[in-house]
């Protein structure tokens, strides 16, 4: 115990003496996301892409000719901690703008804070749609479950010429209900028709959906659901003989890993590919990797997007004062982010462009881009 | 027609899996009066085995060689737990036993998570799963074998019971215990046979299931587990025709049901139907109703 505190304390001294040593003529933008835990695997990549962002714009000049600097705190996922980084960066750090929360949850705990301060707030990652909600001074880089959803039905309807689809979704995921609901919506408004086949969390045979879903003979299946699930789905379609293609959402980033055979030749809708073969996510890609030593996922991506986003639009507003910054990122036009343009909508989501990606011989093949209709 | 003969067909195949599990319940049940709880585990430990075997040897295996090898593992395993920790609870109260092997299931999930660590490994099937046109239906070589391997199985065991030595003696003391000691049957050595078979498989009912969902991990054994209770149950505890006609009719219902009501009534119906059984033939469907002896 004694061993803890004096750990504590000592870093608490750290960081206070660190604070007193920050000149004036820093920006600092703080970043809150799970570092530790079961879920740092998400604070660190959002950590990593900002820091690379900071680092890229220092070496070009930095902001407002002076240094970026990024404050990460550790929020463990949680709401309570989240808040109380939010506090530290306000109060101790006093950060000119927050590029957080990771996590919906954290980020909505923050927001009411945020919304009193008149922070500028531009999350990377937070995809519930209440997040941006009421709130001038909040953005996100990201795009909403539902915009994803209704992206991957234009795709269907569009590129795929699906006229009569399947749509397979988990009833007990918010996500999953989320994008399934977008796509039957679109579909609705196009006239177009389709069949919604629920399964459970704690499902593990789809034999028998996929089963009726083979002779329902349908043009593609919509399946918006995480990894683990896919997965499964995917090597029991096989089995089946389904024929039709997949689609999927975000939720399917890295099936290549494990399910590589029985992915193929299906789709999904994600924030960027890896393989996308335009200059700056091929640079940022080589940068990331060599600086952490793994290709970045989307989350990375996003902060990283969020950071050169943010630093834009206080170049644009020429201060670092919240409301002209706000005003900025309002009005913002940034174009050539690794995810696709962005530009908010009154809201403050992006009206960005959403890739498809195909999986061809276990690689993503960027297979189309769509725009917001 | 021809899409119910296809749901049918799924149905069989999960049935299979239930089945497989549930002659392990019934069997220990029918021998020491005891409900092994941690049968659901050696089903998940038999698929870890199958999965070593499969992916971290050197060398690679034959299919039905990784089969075997995951059976005997398995076989013995069930023996060391009864050994450990039935065999000195036989004469406690029932209830004790019943508790330990509650403990045991408990246990072994999480020496499953220690060894393993608990992110579900893939399973990727070991048998080719392109559909095989039979009859002009489409079946995959992994539901057949599903299918063959798990009645070939049943078959052999209940010639074993019925006309062997060793099945004989396993039915005599599942009657009677003391007379079976009297007529001079080792009795430790039945019961650790009954063990080891019903053991091995519940591990070919895990190996199935992990190729089928294409996963293997700690708390595999829990769902189906659970299932194959309620089939043993269903059919007649102890009656090991009645464990097979169980867990083929629970694999069937819930097809059906998932085929043509909906995934959300899986579960409502098939205890329902468990309870309804139950009320009106509280033995279930092949139990015989035997009175205690006082």
């Amino acid at each position: 115990m004694k061993k803890i505190l004096t750990i504590i304390s000592t870093l608490v001294l750290a960081v206070l003496l660190s604070a007193c040593g920050a000149k004036e003529d820093t920006v600092k933008f703080g970043v809150i996301g799970p570092l530790t835990g079961d879920y740092s695997m998400y604070g660190i990549a959002v950590e990593n892409g900002a820091k690379l962002a900071a680092a890229e714009l220092n070496a070009d000049g930095g902001v407002l000719g002076k240094t970026l600097e990024i404050i990460a705190y550790d929020s463990k996922g949680e709401a309570t901690e989240g808040v109380n980084a939010y506090n530290r960066l306000r109060d101790q750090d006093e950060v000119n703008a927050l590029i957080g929360g990771t996590f919906s949850g954290v980020t909505l705990a923050v927001k009411q804070l945020a919304v009193e301060d008149g922070m500028p707030v531009l999350s990377p990652t937070a995809t519930n749609p209440d997040v941006t909600l009421n709130a001038a001074n909040v953005f996100r880089a990201c795009y909403t479950d539902s915009y994803q959803g209704s992206v991957a039905a234009v795709f269907a309807a569009d590129s795929l010429s699906a006229t009569n689809v399947a749509v397979m979704y988990n009833r007990d995921d918010a996500y999953s209900q989320g994008l399934a609901q977008a796509f039957m919506d679109e579909f609705d408004a196009r006239s177009l028709s389709y069949t919604a086949f629920e399964f459970g969390a704690t499902d593990d045979d789809y034999s028998a959906i996929l089963t009726n879903i083979k002779s329902g003979g349908y043009d593609a299946v919509f399946l918006p659901a995480y990894v683990a699930e896919v997965g499964k789905a995917l090597t029991q379609a096989d089995a089946l003989g389904l024929e039709m293609p997949f689609i999927g959402g975000d939720g399917w980033d890295g099936i290549e890993a494990d399910y590589a055979a029985v992915a193929e030749g299906n789709y999904f809708a994600n924030h960027y590919a890896k393989t996308d073969e335009s200059e700056v996510i091929q640079d940022f890609v080589a940068n990331y990797t060599e600086e952490y030593g793994e290709a970045p996922n989307a989350l990375a991506a996003l902060a990283y997007d969020a950071v050169y986003a943010m630093a834009a639009a206080m170049e644009d507003a020429g201060s670092t004062d919240y409301e002209a910054v706000v005003a900025a990122l309002t009005a913002l036009d940034y174009q050539n982010a690794v995810t696709g343009s962005i530009k908010f909508d009154s809201n403050g989501d992006p009206i960005k462009s959403i890739t498809i990606i195909k999986v061809v011989e276990g690689i993503h093949v960027v297979e189309t881009k769509i725009d917001a209709s | 027609m021809e899409l119910f003969i296809n749901q049918l067909i799924n149905g069989l195949n999960t049935g299979s899996i239930y089945a497989l599990v549930a002659i392990g319940y019934t069997m220990v049940y029918g021998i020491i009066r005891l409900i092994n709880f941690a049968h659901g585990e050696i089903m998940m430990f038999g698929s870890y085995f199958a999965f070593i075997f499969a992916y971290m040897m050197p060398f690679e295996l034959p299919f039905v060689a990784i089969i075997v090898i995951a059976m005997v593992f398995a076989a013995l395993m069930g023996m060391l737990i009864e050994r450990i920790a039935y065999k000195k609870l036989r004469t406690a109260p029932r209830i004790s036993a019943l508790i330990t092997a509650i403990g045991m299931s408990l246990f072994l999930q999480n020496l499953a998570q220690l060894i393993f660590g608990a992110t579900p490994k893939v399973m990727h099937p070991l048998v080719s799963t392109e559909p095989v046109v039979i009859l002009g239906y489409n079946i995959s070589l992994l539901t057949l074998l599903t299918i063959g391997l798990s009645i070939f199985f049943m078959v052999v065991l209940t010639l074993f019971v019925r006309k062997t030595k060793p099945g004989k003696a396993m039915r005599a003391v599942s009657q009677d215990k003391e007379a079976a000691i009297l007529m001079g049957i080792n009795v430790n050595k039945i019961i650790s046979l009954t063990f080891a078979i019903g053991s091995a498989l519940g591990a070919l009912g895990g190996i199935f299931y992990a190729m089928a969902y294409s996963n293997v991990e700690p708390t595999l054994g829990v769902m189906p587990g659970l299932k194959a209770f309620i089939a043993a149950v269903f059919g007649g505890i102890g009656n090991i025709t009645g464990a097979m006609i169980g867990g083929y009719l629970i694999g069937i219902i819930e097809t059906m049901v998932k085929a043509y009501i909906s995934s959300k009534w899986v579960d409502a119906i098939v205890f329902g139907l468990l309870i309804v059984i139950l009320l009106f033939k509280p033995s279930g469907l092949l139990g015989k109703n035997v009175k205690e002896k006082v």
